[in-house]
């Protein structure tokens, strides 16, 4: 008791309101009818469901598993069937529904098989810790962060401290628990002592909680007589009455005198912190093998009329402690889940207890009328002389307010926790803590933004790096390509000189030779402006098409539509003209032109009388085939007649062609 | 069953704005009350009118803004500014000065600027500095010191002198009844080659520190001041940076040449020394906010009032002073940041884009 304690900055002083739950010790209401069980019920990853709708459970059976590290396990509170895995209103501020296992209860109340540990100090640290990981035990002073994620910390623990504050007004339920169950807290803070080897076990409480000190202190003592080795004494302090000092940054500053680095852990300084409810569960898990299947929740609130702590199943109902504590719902104004300075209100009275509901407050609208008119900040500062993580509100305001956001951070806005100090002192009624959360979800949305955009960022960058050298790979091939083709066409002009000569000994060869290639080269390059025809033509029908339909529905593109039509209309045209020139031309040519009596002319008209004559035969081939097809697949009479038709006007066309094509033997 | 969804803290300390602005005109009490003893009931007559304007142009300008006009009105921000101006005005100031003062202060340093809690500066001082430029003879022409609620003077002679059209002609006593003040009559003496012998030779400056009644008031602000303090009204960051600022500048002065500059005591109760440290320099929207920075806004104060009092053109120098520092508050700001807790040491500067 004498030990020295520090004092955080800031602090207020609200009505208590614990005394109208102190008076009567904890009790159990009668089973519910259906217990709703969220799947969410701490911070991290929601669990992943192992029953489905119909299946009969066993009281502390495993409906739920932890999905991932930071996750918790989910238990039947009791026995009876699951009627229904579906969105139910929950816990979340948000009012938005969540996934619950809903289970209707049997009455029967009949466990599972139990797994209790003798003495947990012949067991191994590792068992211990995966037996409260299997127990789906989470903070239970409000933030519901998984126990086995703090209490298998890799770093080495100095300090165990027990946050037995509670500070918050209204609630009693750590209190009434320190009451009533003292030792078994105790041989939970030994079990985690046992875990963690820390070099001193501290336990935080509130002034204003005379009895829970006094039989906090019994039970310390008594387990010091009961095990006189054990290293791990647990000192109680009292600490003066101040809100916030039950936060968790709050109390390692009272006690220890330190500061939880900004962005860091307890554990960053050798401390872990643990709330009551948590440590009385985590020995239930070793001492009885029992999951967290219940709590102590505070009822209390004007219109409660029993008033009191109940140690409650997960799941149930919150109308179902209204009705059993008497409780007039319909004058309720407000129903608040938690305390009145960090609470949340509910908006339906269905909303299930959970892990994390310390206490239910009824109220009129006497007890929390609604909050006047926000007036403007005149910067009196009040807020930042209460603040207990020495911030300057005042400042956070405007820059929330005005979403300036990097303001807001310099100003340290992600170090506020949120209890409501501010706003509780401030004469101008402005609802503070709502500016900052709204600040912090910008900042969490503009990290996300930023986060998003870099690694849009480092990919597009990855991909230009990739087309450059893509584009450098592909230089290089050109480059190699071209250095080829210019010691090709060297070899080649060298051949022809040779070839000359060869031609000149023996030119009959060589002019077949050239009249046979140059009539497949140019069916290749009717066939290539064939098919641009096609496709010109059909791009210009399709864009034709495309311009009806925004016509129709009155598009605000059609100007560029009907630039594109006019573009498209143009190139199928050229592709025609293209392939209409490349079509009759030899012929004409062949036929305009008079035969000349010079070798190099006669050769050319020869050449283009051999292409047009080539044209002719691939068409009276592909009319042949045509037809043949037609036949075949037994086309109607009109379109075989059409084909008829075609396959002659090819014939005559070839018998042309045919008689200009200059033959081998009088080519010279 | 669907209930109202707000979220916490659901509980309020029972203050108030307006319960801030009603004690720190509580505290103005003595202050008043020393006035009126001293130098008559002009004080009154002037806080009246000063008043009366500064709601009517409160409502007019919320009015125009469309503004609820009771709800605004009920913060007594307007009557805290018309209170602050009317004090800082010689008593038997004609009529118009404190109406024209108080109007400038809540239409164009108030409202212009957004209303309660956007202004960057100080109504009642830009009202002040406003009427001292404007109409330097009316502003600076007080009445002598005497006692017993200025009875020589007379409440009759009070009226007629603020409501006159021209007090000079009609009552030919203006010149009778008016005089300089303590601080004024110093820099003129000073000008004239005199020491600061003659302080303790002219009756102006027969009080008990610093001219006759001026130190009284000033005790009486500093009592009004002290109850601000005790009450949380104020923190004492500001008043105390304030007279430290003037009292060191002034010692340091006054032991290097005793003969031209005068004494720390004779600065901190004369003129409107103690008005303006825990009354005008404290208001919050236009000072610094953190602690430490309140505590360099008032040292600041306290240094240019000095500087001004003693080497520039006015007698008294509390406005401009606390304009000048109402220009430098952002910037004071950005440097003195608290140190957050589980931060190695308190941001300085503005903010970077990727901090």
């Amino acid at each position: 008791m004498s030990r020295n304690t520090w004092k955080f900055h800031g602090g207020i002083h609200p009505p208590q309101n614990k005394q109208q739950s102190v008076s009567a010790s904890i009790r159990q209401l009668p089973l519910p009818e259906k217990l709703i069980l969220p799947l969410q019920q701490h911070i991290g990853a929601p669990s992943k469901v192992l029953v489905n709708v119909g299946d009969s459970v066993l009281k502390g059976q495993l409906l739920a598993q932890a999905k991932g590290f930071v996750s918790a396990n989910l238990h039947a509170p009791s026995s009876g069937t699951v009627i229904d895995i579906s969105d139910q209103p929950v816990q979340h501020p948000s009012g938005l529904p969540g996934k619950c296992i809903v289970i209707e209860t049997d009455d029967k109340e009949q466990w599972c098989e139990i797994n209790p540990i003798d003495d947990y100090r012949q067991i191994d640290v590792k068992q211990l810790l995966s037996a409260i990981n299997e127990a789906g035990i989470v903070g239970m002073g409000g933030a519901g962060f998984p126990s086995h994620v703090k209490i298998g910390t890799q770093q080495a623990i100095s300090t165990l401290i027990l946050n037995a504050v509670e500070c918050e007004p209204y609630i009693t339920s750590d209190d009434l628990l320190m009451r009533e169950r003292a030792a078994e807290i105790i041989e939970g803070l030994q079990i985690l002592a046992f875990i963690l080897k820390p070099k001193e076990i501290l336990v935080g409480i509130e002034d204003n909680k005379p009895e829970a000190i006094a039989a906090m202190q019994r039970a310390a003592q008594e387990s010091v007589q009961a095990n006189p080795g054990s290293p791990y004494a647990v000192t109680i302090v009292s600490i003066p009455t101040i809100y916030p000092s039950g936060g968790e940054k709050q109390i390692i500053q009272i006690l220890t005198g330190k500061e939880v680095p900004s962005g860091g852990l307890p554990s960053d300084l050798g401390i872990v912190c643990h709330n009551t409810g948590t440590v009385h569960a985590i020995r239930n898990a070793i001492i009885e093998g029992k999951p967290l299947i219940s709590r102590i929740t505070t009822m209390t609130g004007n219109l409660v009329s029993d008033s009191g702590n109940i140690e409650v199943l997960l799941g149930t109902p919150v109308s179902h402690l209204l009705q059993h504590t008497r409780t007039s719902v319909n004058k309720i104004h407000r129903l608040i889940m938690g305390g009145p300075m960090m609470g949340f209100s509910m908006r339906s009275t269905e909303i299930p207890i959970v892990k994390t509901s310390n206490c239910i407050i009824a109220a009129d609208d006497q007890e929390f009328p609604d909050a006047p008119p926000e007036q403007p900040c005149i910067r009196c500062g009040a807020c930042a002389e209460v603040c207990p993580a020495k911030l300057l509100p005042q400042q956070l305001f405007f820059y929330s307010k005005s979403k300036e956001i990097d303001k807001a951070k310099h100003y340290n806005l992600m170090d506020c926790i949120e209890c409501g100090a501010c706003s509780f002192v401030c004469p101008s009624q402005i609802p503070l803590v709502q500016y900052f959360r709204f600040g912090k979800g910008e900042v969490r949305k503009n990290k996300i933004e930023a986060d998003k955009s870099d690694r849009a960022r480092m990919r597009f960058e990855a991909h230009q790096e990739r087309l450059e050298k893509e584009a450098a790979a592909k230089e290089e091939k050109r480059q190699q390509r071209a250095a080829a083709t210019a010691l090709k066409k060297e070899k080649q002009a060298k051949a022809k000189l040779e070839k000359e000569a060869a031609e000149a000994a023996n030119p009959s060869t060589a002019a077949t030779l050239q009249t046979e290639s140059t009539s497949n080269n140019a069916d290749e390059v009717l066939e290539t402006l064939k098919s641009n025809a096609t496709k010109a033509s059909k791009r210009y029908q399709q864009a034709k098409k495309a311009l009806q339909l925004a016509e129709k529905n009155g598009a605000d593109n059609i100007e560029k539509l009907r630039e594109k039509i006019l573009q498209l209309e143009t190139k199928a045209g050229n592709a025609k003209q293209a392939l209409k020139d490349a079509l009759p031309s030899p012929a004409k040519k062949t036929n305009a032109e008079p035969p000349s009596t010079s070798n190099s002319a006669q050769q050319e008209t020869d050449t283009g009388a051999v292409i047009a004559a080539a044209t002719a035969r691939v068409k009276v081939k592909k009319a042949q085939n045509a037809l043949a097809a037609a036949q075949a697949s037994g086309a109607s009479q009109q379109v075989l007649e059409h084909l008829t038709t075609n396959l002659s006007t090819a014939r005559t066309e070839l018998e042309q062609h045919a008689s200009s094509e200059p033959t081998t033997g009088d080519a010279q | 069953m669907a209930f109202i969804s707000v979220t916490s803290p659901h509980t309020n300390r029972a203050n108030s704005t307006a319960g801030v602005m009603q004690q720190l005109l509580l505290a103005t009490l003595p202050g008043i009350l020393a006035l009126c003893w001293f130098f008559g009931w002009g004080t009154l007559v002037q806080l009246t009118l000063s008043v009366i304007t500064a709601v009517l142009c409160e409502a007019g300008i919320l009015y125009l803004r469309k503004k609820p006009i009771a709800f605004y009105l009920k913060d007594y921000s307007a009557v805290v500014t018309a209170v602050l101006l009317a004090l800082a005005i010689p008593p038997i100031a004609p009529w118009w000065i404190v109406v024209i003062g108080t109007g400038f202060a809540m239409v164009f340093a108030k409202h212009l600027y957004g209303g309660l809690g956007s202004n960057p500066f100080n109504p009642a001082m830009v009202g002040y500095a406003f009427l001292l430029i404007s109409f330097p003879l009316q502003m600076t022409t007080w009445l002598p010191s005497e006692g017993n609620f200025g009875a020589s003077t007379g409440v009759e002679n009070t009226l007629q002198l603020i409501f006159s059209n021209n007090p000079g002609e009609e009552t030919n006593s203006y010149d009778a009844f008016s005089g300089a003040t303590p601080l004024d009559e110093l820099k003129t003496q000073l000008d004239l080659d005199q020491s600061t012998d003659i302080l303790q030779q002219q009756d102006v400056f027969k009080g008990f520190i610093a001219g006759a009644g001026w130190d009284w008031v000033n005790v009486a602000f500093l009592i009004g001041g002290c109850f601000l303090i005790w009450r949380k009204i104020i923190s004492w960051h500001i008043p105390v940076g304030f007279l430290a600022g003037l009292g060191i500048l002034a010692i340091v002065f006054n032991l290097y040449q005793p003969t031209q500059y005068a004494s720390p005591l004779f600065h901190w109760f004369s003129g409107g020394c103690m008005l303006g440290a825990f009354f005008i320099a404290t208001d919050p929207v236009s000072a610094a906010t953190s602690n430490k920075g309140r505590f360099i806004y008032g040292l600041l104060i306290g240094v240019l009032i000095y500087i001004i009092r003693t080497f520039g053109g006015y007698p008294d120098a509390v406005a401009f002073a606390v304009l000048l520092l109402n220009l430098a508050a952002p910037t004071i700001d950005y440097y003195t940041q608290p140190r957050s807790y589980g931060h190695d040491k308190p941001n300085r500067g503005t903010a970077k884009k990727d901090s």
